[in-house]
């Protein structure tokens, strides 16, 4: 433990001091604010399972998403800061879609069908949004400096909410209930609504299929090699810009995907807004999870669900912190830093080629 | 030709700074006056949410206000009417931007907004400041119109609301959940909101003074879309009541995921007026059945035209429940604009800032759509001029969630159970 802080070293520097002292507070205020509501015994077991598989579920989007976030950066080394508006347009759209399945009957007579239409048709909506972003807002761009592609995507984040408010206007839609998703599994005394099984499993089947397609497919070991090195790749006979283009394309499906699964779970809230703040905790979680490592993004964004969901209850409650729930955000930022301060590369690292890193 | 040319300038110089000091010269207002050159429209801004996840609520203002600039075909005094919008968001930020950028303009007379709470104590002190006048559709935060400082209360010159006051919401709601549903455990929940924040703080004290026990004091944040934590806190304690004066989406989620939280199955909720918004109970489905919301009551035929007319213009309906409190709103500005406009020799006309504060200080009765209004002076009302009994506690019913129908019917009316 002592050489972490160099006492005797001449390398000493306050600053890696001061660091050392922010990762013992931070870790103490965690065992600490544990233990204290552990002890107290307020919440329940079956409470504390009921929170975590939430959180998985609210992860498992966060991690669809952030796969679109991670595939972009693993392929350009450019944040797509309109990721978060490329699911919105997916989840806005099909709104009416599920209205329309819902108001014939077809939702419930077919869910499983009503579903996956659903899903594809979000995925194709996404998908095109993602397209056309990279051929008109970034592709021009490819060459310049960093920062030129991070403020377009900005300006296109906000060029969508505002399309997207004009098409569909500024009120909030809700997803229909499908009456298959609305029971509950009892297991002893801890209840998991079916929506969260639905969740959590559907996320988990696009993200081994999305593992596959990179790990496995021709088209995979492609973004692979565009991914190490562009003009080695184009010398080997591999179309860069056709490439790039499928990696959006697969970034939209995702998060489109994710819509209906969130529309799913949280049905309300659906307005040109809704994809700023998943798309900021997406981000979060690629990060946590690794940037640019792709099953890195998956345990980011279940990882990230789970903390806010757990967190301010089991930490900052015990601690005696009045208003916890109101700082879960400050739980999964916080989660952030220590996440890079112990390990600046993510928690499974950040996947570059020797010659990015 | 170079004499013609000199003179010639001279002479335009002359007259374009010659009529408007005549006509400054004439103001005799303490805080200065608003000239309006000839042919030059009247200029009132107008202060509203259009961006962010309530922008429905700056919508809904906006089609107010347009509405009865239109109600007077656009014009004033036979000038044309111009209205500058600028976006206030939510936030004491946005306020403060909108403000600035209105109170730049030496030609704007005052303006309607803001929506937000939050976002009125970040205009108000540039608007008082440039001596305009600011009346709020929709802001209830009781510190707007307190001006005891040491008690939180922010209220400043020039300040008026056609909205209700918190304060008097918050007190009824208390009563309401004693008196008539007589429960005795309260959990309160807001968002930080000085508008969400101070009504669970008056509901809060009110409900403990009436003899119930407040339970549970908690607050999300906007944008958060999973409540199952603090559901779950909620829960160990057992409530009878859950006040929510969140906005939307927040009250959808909180709703929503409440039916799956073990142990809250008893508990029933009261949201207040940011609730009071027609796709609320279709967005929240079946978990909406049962919540009471209290909300403004405007009834009457003039409203039931602007309904049609709102139809016509923008062929929906209003988004939100606040588009007669902005109606009312720019028609008091525009009335206090007739009465203390002057005439200047140049064919100017000489609007005295003081003079608008002053004229719209001295409303009384006045027939609005959404009752009768009286402008009070003494905090912690001061600005106030809605009718504080146009409101009521509204039950949401299966006809509100599955057949479209709004507004729910009215359960409990504040008028009719009015206690000192």
């Amino acid at each position: 433990m002592l050489h972490m802080f160099k006492w005797k070293t001449d390398e000493f520097s306050w600053v890696d001091f001061t660091i050392d002292v922010l990762r013992i507070l931070i870790v103490l205020a965690i065992v600490v604010g544990s233990w204290n509501t552990l002890s107290e015994g307020r919440i329940s077991f079956a409470q504390w399972v009921n929170l975590f598989i939430a959180g998985l579920s609210q992860g498992s989007i966060y991690a669809l998403i952030a796969l679109g976030y991670t595939l972009v950066y693993g392929i350009l080394l450019m944040i797509n800061f309109a990721h978060g508006e490329v699911f919105m347009a997916g989840a806005f759209s099909t709104v009416f879609l599920a209205e329309a399945l819902n108001r014939t009957g077809f939702l419930n007579q077919s869910p499983v069908l009503a579903i996956l239409l659903m899903i594809l048709f979000a995925g194709l909506v996404s998908m095109t949004v993602a397209i056309l972003l990279e051929r008109i807002a970034y592709r021009p761009l490819r060459g310049s400096p960093r920062l030129v592609p991070l403020i377009t995507a900005i300006g296109a984040s906000f060029f969508l909410q505002y399309t997207f408010r004009g098409l569909y206007g500024s009120g909030f839609k809700a997803y229909p209930q499908v009456k298959i998703l609305q029971g509950a599994l009892q297991i002893g005394s801890i209840n998991i609504p079916t929506v969260q099984i639905f969740v959590f499993v559907s996320a988990l089947v696009l993200m081994f299929g999305l593992y596959w397609l990179v790990e496995r497919s021709r088209i995979g070991k492609a973004m692979r090699a565009v991914s190490e090195n562009k003009e080695v790749a184009r010398l080997m006979g591999i179309d860069i810009d056709w490439v790039i283009l499928f990696t959006f394309g697969v970034g939209g499906f995702l998060a489109g995907s994710a819509g209906v699964i969130n529309g799913m779970f949280r049905p309300q809230g659906v307005n040109f807004f809704m994809g700023f703040i998943p798309g900021i905790k997406a981000f979060t979680a690629a990060v946590l999870g690794g940037i640019g490592n792709i099953p890195g993004a998956m345990l980011g964004g279940l990882f990230l669900g789970v903390i806010e969901a757990i967190g301010p209850n089991l930490v900052l409650a015990g601690l005696g912190i009045p208003g916890a729930n109101q700082l879960k955000d400050v739980i999964a930022f916080t989660m952030l830093v220590l996440v890079l301060i112990f390990r600046p590369q993510g928690i499974l690292g950040e996947r570059l080629s020797e010659k990015k890193a | 030709m170079k004499k013609t040319i000199a003179s010639f300038i001279l002479l335009s110089l002359v007259s374009v700074l010659w009529s408007p000091v005549s006509a400054q010269d004439a103001c005799t207002d303490n805080l200065g006056c608003v000239i309006v050159a000839e042919d030059e429209p009247i200029v009132i801004g107008a202060m509203l949410v259009q961006s962010g996840a309530v922008t429905y609520l700056g919508d809904d203002s906006l089609g107010g206000v347009e509405l009865a600039i239109m109600d007077r075909n656009g014009e004033l005094m036979g000038r044309e009417i111009e209205l500058v919008l600028e976006d206030s968001l939510c936030s004491a930020e946005g306020g403060q931007a909108a403000a600035q950028r209105l109170s730049a303009d030496p030609t704007m007379i005052g303006a309607i907004g803001t929506n937000c709470s939050s976002a009125a104590q970040g205009a108000m002190p540039i608007i008082s400041d440039a001596g305009m006048v600011m009346i709020a559709p929709s802001n209830t935060s009781p510190s707007l119109t307190n001006e005891d400082v040491a008690s939180g209360g922010s209220h400043l010159p020039g300040y008026f609301r056609t909205s209700h006051n918190g304060l008097v919401e918050g007190m009824r709601n208390a009563e309401f959940a004693i008196h008539v549903l007589g429960t005795s455990k309260l959990a309160t929940v807001h968002d930080g909101d000085p508008y969400t924040e101070g009504l669970a703080r008056v509901v809060a004290d009110t409900f403990a003074e009436l003899g119930g026990e407040v339970v549970f004091e908690g607050a999300v944040n906007k944008g958060d879309t999973d409540m199952a934590s603090i559901l779950t806190e909620i829960a160990v304690y057992q409530p009878d009541i859950a006040y929510v004066p969140l906005f939307e989406p927040e009250v959808n989620f909180f709703a929503a995921q409440m039916q799956h939280i073990a142990g809250l199955e008893d508990t029933v909720i009261i949201g207040g007026g940011a609730s009071f918004v027609a796709g609320f109970p279709e967005n929240t489905g079946e978990a909406a059945i049962g919540i009471f919301v209290s909300g403004p009551l405007v009834t009457g035929e003039a409203y039931e035209q602007l309904l049609v007319r709102w139809e016509e213009e923008y062929g929906s309906s209003p988004p939100s429940g606040y588009h007669a409190h902005a109606y009312d709103a720019t028609n008091l500005l525009l009335n206090a604009v007739e009465t203390v406009a002057v005439a200047g020799d140049d064919g100017s006309l000489i609007i005295g800032r003081q003079a608008i504060r002053d004229a719209i200080a001295a409303t009384e009765n006045y027939p609005g759509l959404t009752g009768s209004l009286t402008c009070q002076e003494e905090s912690p009302f001061a600005g106030d001029c809605a009718p504080g009994t146009a409101l009521a506690m509204f039950e949401i019913t299966e006809a509100e969630v599955y057949d479209d129908n709004w507004p729910p019917p009215v359960f409990w009316s504040f008028s009719e159970n009015v206690s000192e």
